[in-house]
């Protein structure tokens, strides 16, 4: 009886920030977009063809009814690779993203809470974290693993890290000061229970938010690299390898670029307004 | 006694938040510590429960020496006490329902499973005078009043020995101080535990202190029976902070004569030498400012004073000064 009433005032918390949430065009837009996105990522690829099926019969063809977006120099369907081009990217911005919250969330807990002898190592570590350069490391990663999707996912997480570490160990020295902290103490809890079931749940509301800011992040991320041949390698269909090709025909073939590039602005565009959207109705003290 | 404090001092960096003080709680007795912002009188609370670490002195529990255990070694003996905190709005997870918050000591110390718990929580919201449909709420769905029930509920529900009350009403509407203050003093006798009450403001603690300790600057000026203290002050500081409590009787009210003391209640960081009080006390003279007075039973009936200006057949008497 009790577990349902709990779930029922959750439920009652949620469905009172969704009317928030949803009476805001702009984050409503980006929750399009990237629902829009999602669902080309999983489902595209079902309903187009082969995005490797080449037809020199029709090479750098416009857009057509036979190809909605035309076909790049070896007559492949550009829908089709786009489609699988937004599987390569959401894979690269979410699990890079998972993996910097993975690794960065405890750090940042345990930072913050023993901040007297931990803190001050973990946050130098942070800075030379900052001052390493994201693509001389990724370059690095590129020429020690192979260039491959992995390579991206590995680079993108680790350069999200000192963001991820810096603003949950912030949260926790706000929240570790709070009233509640000290009565969990009073109460005899142990430091495990209060960094899980006191700390942790009241600094979720920016992680979220910074997951909407690192995911498209690292969606252009990941078209860099791709882009200049440290990420995912032909013949696999991704957003960077397509504007790689698409420089080629520029003035020949200009909707080979148009396309990848204009998803990868719209995919960015709506984690973007997205964010905006969830840190004005989760973490209202933020506002610009 | 369940506590005694001998020569407490903890400080924070330079500021010398409590410096040197003593008292004692016996079984059953609430003790009204009395002293404005800054004086130090929440950091005692803190050090009481071992929420902070005191700089000096020893703090015994019940007998016990607590001054210097671990947190590990602590945390058994928390079963003996609990706080209810100043802000209802900070001192609840905002992530837990009512009944978590209530429940969390029970299980914390295993003295309950989660069923048993569930009805142990029941009794306890019923004595602070909360609906049962209350458990299932998150804080945010409650007023000010109802979150620090909750928080009495929270300090309570162990039965301890002691607790710590730091200013249970003072962040509360006027009207709803009355009830928990009501509330605060039928439990007090009901379940019979002692209480350290730490507030600013004396009338808080009138009908629900046997005792009263007033603090200044760190440091104990006067303490006493609460009907001594409200009926012949000693300390000059004390007989001031009386002075400023209003009375309900306007006739009494007006031909009162009030101690008005000037200027801000020095910083911690460095305190006046000698009687600490001498920077606004209307009646300090030359050895105030060089000579700390001691605080001294000058008449033997536990109504301890530290002002040069008691003597065996002498009280001071700051309104008298214009």
């Amino acid at each position: 009886m009790t577990e349902q009433a709990v779930t029922a005032g959750r439920a009652a918390r949620r469905r009172r920030l969704w009317r928030r949430f949803r009476r805001r065009p702009m984050p409503m837009a980006g929750l399009v977009l990237v629902v829009g996105f999602v669902l080309l990522a999983l489902a595209g690829p079902l309903v187009t063809g082969d995005p490797a099926a080449q037809d020199y019969l029709a090479t750098l063809a416009p857009p057509s009814p036979a190809h909605l977006m035309g076909t790049d120099d070896l007559g492949r369907d550009a829908f089709a690779r786009i489609a699988h081009g937004a599987q390569v990217s959401l894979q690269a911005g979410v699990l890079s993203t998972l993996l910097a919250m993975a690794v960065g969330i405890p750090i940042g807990l345990v930072a913050g809470f023993y901040r007297r002898w931990l803190d001050p190592i973990v946050m130098r570590l942070v800075d030379v974290t900052l001052a390493f350069p994201f693509l001389v490391f990724a370059v690095g990663l590129a020429a020690i693993i192979g260039p491959s999707l992995k390579g991206v996912v590995l680079a993108l997480g680790f350069s999200q890290l000192p963001a991820v570490i810096r603003i949950t160990r912030g949260e926790v020295l706000a929240v570790r000061e709070m009233d509640y902290v000290a009565a969990a103490v009073a109460d005899g809890a142990g430091d495990g229970h209060i960094i899980f079931r006191y700390v942790l749940p009241n600094c979720a509301s920016p992680l979220i938010v910074q997951a909407t800011v690192a995911i498209p992040a690292a969606i252009i991320g990941e078209s860099t690299l791709s882009f200049l041949g440290l990420g995912v390698q032909p013949p696999t269909a991704s957003w960077g390898v397509m504007l790689t090709t698409a420089q080629q025909y520029l003035s020949d073939a200009p909707w080979l670029a148009i396309w990848p590039g204009l998803m990868i602005a719209l995919a960015t565009l709506g984690f973007n307004l997205l964010g905006d959207g969830l840190r004005d109705v989760l973490d209202p003290r933020s506002g610009r | 006694m369940i506590l005694r404090i001998d020569n407490l001092v903890k400080h924070y960096g330079q500021v010398r938040a409590v410096d040197g003080l003593s008292l004692e709680i016996g079984q059953g007795e609430v003790l009204g510590l009395v002293g404005e912002s800054g004086s130090g009188k929440s950091t005692v609370g803190k050090c009481v429960l071992r929420l902070t670490d005191p700089t000096a002195g020893t703090i015994e529990l019940a007998g016990r020496d607590i001054t210097r255990l671990s947190r590990r070694a602590m945390r058994p003996l928390r079963r003996d006490m609990h706080m209810v905190f100043q802000d209802p709005f900070s001192s609840l997870n905002p992530r837990f329902t009512i009944e978590q918050i209530v429940g969390e000591p029970l299980l914390r110390h295993k003295v309950a499973d989660r069923r048993g718990a569930s009805e142990r929580v029941s009794a306890m919201l019923e004595k602070v005078g909360l609906r049962q449909e209350m458990r299932s709420r998150f804080p945010h769905e409650l007023s000010g009043g109802q979150r620090q029930r909750v928080g009495l509920a929270r300090a309570l529900v162990l039965e301890p020995k002691l607790v710590v009350a730091d200013e249970p009403v003072s962040a509360l509407d006027v009207s709803v101080q009355a009830s928990v203050l009501n509330l605060i003093t039928d439990l007090q006798r009901d379940m019979g535990f002692s209480c350290l009450f730490i507030t600013h403001d004396l009338s808080v603690v009138e009908f629900l202190a046997d005792r009263i300790a007033v603090m200044y600057l760190g440091k104990i000026v006067e303490s006493g029976p609460k009907a001594e203290i409200f009926a012949a002050p000693r300390h000059p500081y004390t007989q001031a902070l009386l002075s400023a409590a209003p009375v309900a009787d306007p006739v009494r009210q007006r031909e009162r004569r009030r101690v008005v003391l000037g200027g801000d209640v020095p910083s911690p960081v460095d305190p006046p030498s000698g009687c600490r009080f001498h920077t606004r006390c209307p009646l300090a003279y030359d050895a105030c400012r060089t000579d700390e007075p001691p605080l001294t039973d000058t008449r033997g009936n536990g109504h301890p004073a530290a002002c040069h200006l008691i003597t065996a057949d002498r009280i001071p008497d700051a309104a008298a000064h214009r």
